[in-house]
C-alpha cells in the first residue's frame, strides 16, 4: 500500500478509537451476555441457535451503524473543519487521501468485528459448553459481515462526497435496507413484465446484494457455506466497493474546498 | 527565477437557488513573486486574498488562468513537497497531541523517519511548544494552534511559504513571535507569501506588498520606497486666511482650504513652524504625524476605479 495511503488509514483509526468508537463494544458485550444467561435458563435445544442468530445479527447492526455515521463525515467533517487544507497542501493527493479514509474506517470495523466475534464465540460457548465442526460457518458469516462492512463504508463514502451529512445518512441506510432484500427484488423482477420488468431488473442489480451477504440463519441452523459464495460474495463485495469509492473520489477530485 | 508567477488567474462560483449565476470571487489576476522575497497581500475581509492562496494550495480549481509555483506548473504534485501553508485560523485534528500531528505531518511530507522526530522536536520548540508537545489539541488556545500552525507549515524545511492572516488571534507576544519566524525565515533565503489586513505588520516585514479588494489586484509597491516618502514627516492645520509668509519661508508645503491651513513638514522643522504660528497670534488645530505612507496607498488603492464603479453599477463582479 502507498505509505500515505496508511498514514491517513492509521489515523483515522486513530480518531475513531480516541472518540471512543468502539465503547458501542460494551453495549455489545451487555446485550449478548444477557442474552446468553437468558437463552441459557430458558430455551431447550435451542440455546446455539438463538446465540448465532442474535450474536451475529447484533454484530451486523453494530457495524452497520457505525460504517454510516463514521462513514458519512469521513470527508465532509475534514471539509468542514477544513482539517483537510493542510492534510492536501501536502504531497497528498485527493484519492490517497479518500482511499485512506476508507481503509481507516474499515480497518475499525474489522477490529470491532474481531473483538464482537470474540464475544459472540464465548457466548456460544457458554450455552453449548463446546464447539462443534459446524461452528466454523460461524466465522464465514462473520466474514460475510465484514464484507458488507466494506460496501457501507464506501457507500457512505461515496454519498458524503456530493451529500450533506443527514442525506447522505439516509440514502446509505435507504440502501442497506433496500439491499437486504435484493434477492425478493430480483424474484419480483423475474415475475414483472415490461417497461415496470425492467425497471425493476435495473434496479435489483443495481443495489448492493446485502441479502446474499446475510448466511446468519443459515449458519444458526448448523448448514454448510459453499465455497463457491464464498468466492463470488467475495469478488462482489470487492467489486462494489471500489466502484462506489472509484465514484467517490472523481467526485472529490473536482470539488472545490470552500 | 520567480518563485511564484500567477498567470491571470481567476475564479467565479456559481450562486443563487433557482438561477444560478457566476460570482466573480477573484479577477484575472497576474502577479509575479521573487525567489527570497517577503510579499504581503493586503485588503480587507472578503477582498480575494484567501481565494487567491486556496487557489495555490489546489483547495478550489480556477476558472480560467494558471500559475507556476518555483518553476512548475501549479499542479505539479512535486510543488507541495517544496511548499508550506498555513491556513487562515486553522484547526486540526483535535484528538491528536501536538508532536503526533507534526510526526503525521512529517510523514504526509515525506521525511524520512530518522531524524523526522528529532525535527518534530526542534518545530516544537522553536514555536515555543514544548512544554505542552503531548497536550490533546482539544485543549489548545487559539494562540497555541496558531504556533503549531506556523510549525507545520516550515516543518519539511519549504523554499516557499504560504501564510493566512497568520498573526489572526494572537496576543502582542505571539505576534512578535510570528513577525520573528518570518524575519528568521527570509534570512535563511525562503519566499513568504503572507496576507494580512495589517499593516504595521506588512510594513515591518514585507518587501513588497500588493493591495487586493473586491477580487481585483489595484496595485503593487515595495514597502521601502513607499514608506521613505512620509518617514519622519508631521502635518499641521490651523486657522488663517492666507498661508503665512514665515511658513513660506521654511520651505514648508501648504495649502489653503477655506479658513484652514493645511501644512506637511519635517519634524526637525516643527518648532519653527510653531514659532510661526504663535509669532501671527494663528490658532493651530491640530498636529499629528503624517499617516504612513503605506496606509495612504493602502486606502487609495482601495478606492474603486471609475471604470469598476460603472461595473458595479451593472452589476457585473463581485
Amino acid at each position: 500500500m502507498n505509505s500515505r495511503i496508511g498514514y491517513i488509514a492509521f489515523n483515522t483509526f486513530r480518531e475513531a478509537v480516541r472518540d471512543r468508537v468502539l465503547y458501542n463494544l460494551i453495549a455489545f458485550a451487555l446485550l449478548l451476555s444477557g442474552a446468553a444467561i437468558l437463552v441459557g435458563e430458558i430455551s431447550i435445544d435451542i440455546e446455539r441457535l438463538v446465540v448465532v442468530n442474535l450474536g451475529l445479527t447484533a454484530v451486523s447492526l453494530f457495524g452497520v451503524v457505525i460504517a454510516i455515521f463514521i462513514g458519512i463525515g469521513l470527508v465532509s467533517k475534514e471539509i468542514d473543519k477544513r482539517t483537510l487544507y493542510t492534510v492536501l497542501s501536502r504531497p497528498v493527493r485527493r484519492w490517497e487521501f479518500v482511499v485512506g479514509k476508507f481503509f481507516g474506517l474499515t480497518g475499525t470495523l474489522v477490529v470491532n468485528t474481531l473483538l464482537m466475534a470474540i464475544g459472540v464465540l464465548l457466548a456460544l460457548l457458554y450455552v453449548a459448553h463446546k464447539f462443534e465442526k459446524m461452528d466454523a460457518w460461524v466465522l464465514v458469516a462473520l466474514y460475510f459481515i465484514v464484507l458488507q462492512f466494506l460496501i457501507v463504508c464506501a457507500l457512505a463514502l461515496f454519498f458524503s462526497s456530493f451529500s450533506t451529512p443527514l442525506m447522505s445518512a439516509v440514502f446509505t441506510f435507504a440502501l442497506f435496507v433496500i439491499g437486504s432484500l435484493a434477492e425478493d427484488l430480483r424474484g419480483f423482477a423475474r415475475i414483472t413484465q415490461g417497461v415496470g420488468g425492467w425497471m425493476a431488473t435495473a434496479v435489483a442489480y443495481l443495489v448492493p446484494n446485502f441479502s446474499a451477504l446475510n448466511v446468519i440463519s443459515q449458519v444458526a441452523h448448523g448448514d454448510a457455506v459453499s465455497g463457491r459464495l464464498i468466492l463470488y460474495n467475495s469478488v462482489y463485495a470487492l467489486l462494489y466497493s471500489a466502484m462506489a469509492i472509484s465514484g467517490a473520489v472523481l467526485i472529490f477530485q473536482r470539488r472545490n474546498l470552500k | 527565477m520567480a518563485a511564484i508567477e500567477i498567470l491571470d488567474l481567476e475564479k467565479s462560483y456559481l450562486v443563487g437557488f433557482w438561477r444560478k449565476r457566476p460570482k466573480l470571487a477573484l479577477r484575472p489576476l497576474r502577479l509575479t513573486i521573487e525567489e527570497g522575497e517577503v510579499f504581503g497581500f493586503l485588503g480587507p475581509n472578503g477582498a480575494g486574498k484567501t481565494t487567491t492562496l486556496k487557489l495555490l494550495m489546489g483547495l478550489v480549481f480556477p476558472t480560467a488562468g494558471t500559475a507556476r509555483i518555483l518553476g512548475l506548473d501549479m499542479d505539479d504534485p512535486r510543488v507541495k513537497s517544496q511548499i508550506g501553508f498555513l491556513p487562515e485560523q486553522p484547526y486540526f485534528y483535535d484528538h491528536l497531541s501536538a508532536r503526533e500531528l507534526l510526526n503525521y505531518y512529517g510523514q504526509l511530507s515525506g521525511l524520512p523517519a530518522k531524524g523526522r522526530s528529532a525535527r518534530v522536536e526542534q518545530m516544537l520548540e522553536r514555536v515555543g511548544l514544548s512544554d505542552s508537545a503531548g497536550v490533546q489539541l482539544r485543549k489548545f488556545s487559539k494562540g497555541m494552534l496558531q504556533r503549531l500552525g506556523l510549525a507545520q507549515a516550515v516543518l519539511h524545511d519549504p523554499k516557499l511559504v504560504f501564510l493566512d492572516e497568520p498573526m489572526s488571534g494572537l496576543d502582542p507576544m505571539g505576534r512578535r513571535e510570528v513577525r520573528d519566524l518570518i524575519q528568521q525565515l527570509r534570512s535563511e533565503g525562503k519566499t513568504v507569501f503572507f496576507s494580512t489586513h495589517i499593516l504595521s505588520d506588512a510594513e515591518a516585514l514585507c518587501d513588497r506588498v500588493g493591495v487586493i479588494n473586491q477580487g481585483e489586484l489595484r496595485g503593487v509597491g515595495a514597502v521601502a520606497e513607499l514608506t521613505a516618502q512620509t518617514r519622519g514627516k508631521i502635518e499641521i492645520i490651523f486657522y488663517a486666511q492666507r498661508v503665512p509668509a514665515g511658513l513660506t519661508g521654511l520651505g514648508v508645503e501648504a495649502r489653503l482650504s477655506g479658513d484652514m491651513v493645511n501644512a506637511v513638514l519635517p519634524e526637525e522643522q516643527q518648532d519653527a513652524a510653531l514659532e510661526v504660528l504663535r509669532r501671527d497670534g494663528l490658532k493651530l488645530l491640530s498636529l499629528t504625524p503624517v499617516r504612513s505612507s503605506l496606509e495612504e496607498y493602502y486606502i487609495q488603492k482601495l478606492q474603486p476605479s471609475e471604470g469598476r464603479k460603472e461595473e458595479d453599477r451593472k452589476g457585473v463582479g463581485a
